[in-house]
């Protein structure tokens, strides 16, 4: 189906969210939406799919024009969206979610789950989706989530696919399957637009490429441009992809873990006897495939996870026996690994979730009684510095796109003085834009001494940020390497539990082609998961020979 | 041409009180339904202080309106200490608390310092000196019977005190905090299990309060059926108000004005009372149906508009 969107316009108040813009879609092309944080990509898509009104424009299918009033009506069209941040019932099957909202009745009004599930696996099947329809939702990793959010557009026959950012949440190896399935989709004439942040993957599979900038269409670019001219068509001005940084002159030893353990209420050990320690002035990243116990690492030095055994010291001073508010208080910044769940309150304004943590700091309360004006004055200064997008800080945080809300928690966890920082996935959703201003804050606030824990599955930032590297897989970890002398080969064996020297003497006797592509340090590698079969695969170590 | 506005007020005290208590507990995600026990306790401990004691005039009143006040605040903090030490539902342990505050009442209302006519149903009545003053006294509109107590004003005070603390103080940032993301308050530092403590105590001595309108005003002494239906009632009207401080002022006195006017209607022209239940269903019903009617039409939820106009941060960068 032949999608096309001419002269939408849609206004929030004095913003103009989307002006004039128009976008074409051939039939089974693969459209990448490019722009900065708040650009408009999600409210476009918005409109598209009957969620926002426009305020102007309109909305051709195959060169019908059409209105929708709600999603209901896109979605009978042939339209089908998973969004930035999908929504799925935890509780239910596969099948039951796919039925959610579309209900194929039997005969009496009753559900037809066979039928729903029937046609799970038949879409399942037929691009290779690997999906159990009687699974459920919470069971279900990030990454089939998001095939089950696919598969529930697909069931409805959807001609024209929205991904909005879905690889923000995917882990390497996900995202090289979801390409594969972008792929096949491809093949079968379902047209695709596609947003994302990583410039690799626009280039590995879009077909076209529109960049947006402030609401507008700024230009098409072809998928053969190098990162950098993408970057700087995005942001408007020259972005440079890698970290600059001096060499670290780290001090002693500030914050130290020793033996800690950290067992689920389920009784699976979540840490597992981990020890190590970050020194002054020095970022260690901490790398691994999600879920390997790096979520619970953080979340217990913060001290929001039960410590079952071991200790941890932070400038001399145990933490133990202290609460989430005693070490916030002690000068840890936490930036946690989701920021929708954990970082903001989406029904508060921007500036209360500016000082979400130290609202009764002598900064912002006298005794019990709140200043307005100061959380206000706060807001506004801490909101320019990090360059958030908004329009009033009185707005509800949930008007901010999906990274302006992410700059918010950063913005919260890092401008006060900090004696260490541990942030999760600090750039998930950012764009590239952001994401350099973001590690030159990292690396400013460890020139001034502090200690830094990064955790991050993105290898491209780990390499980049890092002064040393643990990797962790299995709630273990698997080394620490120094972060001058690690490859992308290395780290990747080490993710699926290889140990340090056997990874080293493997990645040098093999190099996959990401990276030969590091070593040769060419300008934007050409990079394209989809064409790595080398890559290390992380998930699946027993299929290593 | 007056008194059905003051007696619209006299039926909105308790209404108002008891409803800011339910909708501070909304604000914290906590489902209070044990405002009806919270009144009974407040009013027994008012009504105790009020006619058992002898204190010098405004001190007496003082205590007595404290004591209701601690009542409700103590019966509330129950369930919301069972909840933050066990995780006991709120809403269950409330409801079997409201039995027990009615079989409570029946009880002390049999004992010989509370039942000297040994009818079972009526306390002594509550001395002058612990008595809500009249609001309009006899020298400012002589010969006057409106029955408009200081309690209103009680009410008032109590709904600017609940706006402060919801909009300007730190506990009521952790109550709203709690009450729209648990996980995202307890990250930023705060203490789930204490808010829900200090919602509930809140909540119930506001309750508590409303309990004094009764014995201290309306009243004057203390009955089996102190709490009539006004905790439940409560309810509907902090969900009327959006669980807003004068949201639910104002449905306060709507469903005060209901009342009042209900019993006058019933009496004049032979109208069943039962109808003003229907209109408050149906007020209710038609203030919840927006988004209930965009749910079953999928219709768009209007965009929000920014309140304030100013310019946009396209300068920046
Ligand atoms: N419901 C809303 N009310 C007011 N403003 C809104 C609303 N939704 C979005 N906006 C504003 O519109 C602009 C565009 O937002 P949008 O979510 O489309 O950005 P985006 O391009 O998807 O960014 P990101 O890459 O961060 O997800 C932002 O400035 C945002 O603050
Ligand atoms: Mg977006």
């Amino acid at each position: 189906m032949k999608l096309e969107l001419r002269g939408i316009t849609k206004v929030f108040g004095p913003l103009v969210a989307n002006d004039h813009i128009d976008l074409v879609v051939e039939p089974g092309e693969i459209h990448a939406l490019l722009g900065e944080n708040g650009a408009g990509k999600s409210t476009l898509m918005n409109v598209l799919y009957g969620l926002y009104d426009p305020d102007g424009g309109e909305i051709l299918l195959d060169g019908e024009q059409v209105r929708f009033k709600g999603p209901g009506d896109a979605v009978a069209a042939g339209i089908g969206m998973v969004h930035q941040h999908f929504m799925l019932v935890p509780v239910f099957t596969v099948a039951e979610s796919v039925a959610l909202g579309y209900e194929p009745a039997g005969p009496g009004g009753v559900l037809d789950l066979d039928r729903a599930r029937q046609r799970v696996t038949e879409i399942s099947e037929r691009f290779g989706f690997h999906v159990d329809p009687d699974a459920l939702i919470e069971d279900l990793p990030v990454g089939v989530q998001q095939r089950v959010e696919i598969i529930k557009a697909l069931s409805r026959d959807a001609k024209v696919l929205i991904l909005d950012e879905p690889t923000a949440v995917l882990t390497p190896q996900e995202t090289d399957e979801l390409i594969g399935i972008m792929g096949e989709l491809k093949e079968a004439g379902t047209s695709i637009v596609f947003i994302t942040h990583k410039l690799r993957e626009v280039r590995a599979v879009a077909d076209k490429i529109t960049v947006i900038r402030r609401g507008k269409v700024v230009g098409e670019a072809s998928p053969s441009s190098t990162e950098t001219e993408l970057a700087s068509m995005m942001v408007g001005r020259s972005v440079s992809l890698t970290v600059d940084k001096e060499p670290a002159t780290p001090g002693g030893p500030a914050f130290v873990v020793e033996d800690l353990t950290v067992v689920s209420p389920a009784g699976n050990v979540l840490v597992d006897d981990i020890s190590f320690e970050v020194r002054a002035g020095e970022i260690l990243c901490i790398a691994g495939v999600q879920g390997n116990g790096q979520t619970e690492l953080a979340e217990a030095i913060l001290g929001l996870e039960e410590v079952d055994s071991g200790r941890m010291v932070l400038d001399g001073t145990e933490l133990g026996g202290t609460g989430v508010r005693d070490r916030l208080r002690a000068g840890i910044g936490f930036v946690p690994e989701d920021r929708s769940t954990d970082g903001v309150i989406s029904s508060f304004t921007i500036a209360e979730n500016l000082v979400l943590d130290i609202y009764d700091t002598p900064d912002f309360a006298r005794g019990v009684t709140m200043s307005p004006t100061k959380v206000a004055e706060n807001a506004v200064r801490r909101a320019d510095e990090f360059d958030v997008r908004y329009t009033d800080v009185q707005d509800p945080i949930s008007t901010l796109s999906g990274g302006n809300a992410q700059k918010v928690v950063l913005a919260r966890e890092m401008s006060r003085p900090l004696r260490l920082l541990v942030a999760s996935q600090p750039t998930r959703g950012l764009d590239v834009g952001s994401i350099e201003f973001v590690h030159n804050r990292v690396v400013r606030e460890r020139d001034k001494g502090t200690p830094c824990i990064i955790v991050s599955t993105e290898l491209d930032e780990v390499l980049g940020l890092a002064d040393r590297i643990a990797v962790m897989y299995r709630g273990r970890i698997v080394g620490v390497v120094d972060g001058a002398d690690a490859d992308r080969d290395m780290l990747g064996l080490m993710m699926a539990g290889v140990p340090l020297e056997d990874a080293r003497r493997q990645a040098a006797e093999h190099h996959s082609v990401l990276g030969e592509a590091d070593r040769a340090e060419t300008p934007g590698a050409p990079a394209a998961a989809a064409e790595t079969p080398h890559t290390p695969d992380p998930a699946s170590p027993e299929e290593r020979p | 041409m007056v008194k059905p506005l003051t007696e619209s007020m006299v039926f909105s005290v308790p209404l108002i009180l008891a409803g800011l208590g339910i909708a501070v507990g909304f604000r914290a995600g906590l489902f209070n339904i044990g405002a009806q026990g919270q009144i009974i306790v407040g009013a027994i401990v008012a009504a105790w202080l009020g006619f058992a004691f002898d204190l010098p005039p405004v001190v007496h009143l003082l205590v007595a309106i404290l004591g209701g006040a601690i009542g409700g605040a103590v019966y509330g903090g129950i369930p919301g200490v069972l909840k933050a030490r066990f995780g006991a539902n709120e809403v269950i342990v409330t409801i079997m608390l409201n039995y027990i505050a009615v079989y409570l009442i029946s009880f002390i209302l049999r004992q010989p310092t509370f039942n000297p006519g040994r009818t079972g149903q009526r306390s002594p009545a509550v001395s002058a000196d612990a008595t809500y003053p009249l609001l309009i006294p006899e020298w400012l509109v002589p010969g006057n019977t409106f029955r408009l107590h200081w309690g209103f004003v009680v009410a008032v005070l109590a709904t600017v005190f609940v706006w402060w603390l919801l909009e300007r103080s730190t506990v009521g940032f952790e109550i709203r905090a709690v009450g729209a993301n648990p996980k995202a308050a307890r990250t930023a530092g705060m203490s789930v299990g204490r808010t829900t403590i200090i919602t509930m105590v809140v909540a119930g001595a506001l309750a508590g309060l409303a309990a004094t309108g009764q014995v201290l005003g309306t009243e004057g002494s203390l009955t089996a059926g102190v709490a009539a239906s006004y905790g439940f009632d409560a309810i509907t009207v902090a969900l009327l108000g959006r669980s807003r401080p004068w949201g639910t002022f104002f449905a306060g006195l709507l469903f005060g004005a209901l009342k009042a006017g209900g019993f006058l209607m019933q009496s004049l022209t032979q109208t069943p009372i039962d109808i003003v239940l229907v209109v408050q269903s149906l007020i209710v019903l038609f203030i919840a149906a927006p988004p209930l009617v965009r749910t079953i039409f999928r219709l768009p939820a209007p965009s929000a508009r920014p309140r304030s106009r100013r310019a946009v941060k396209e300068a920046a960068a």
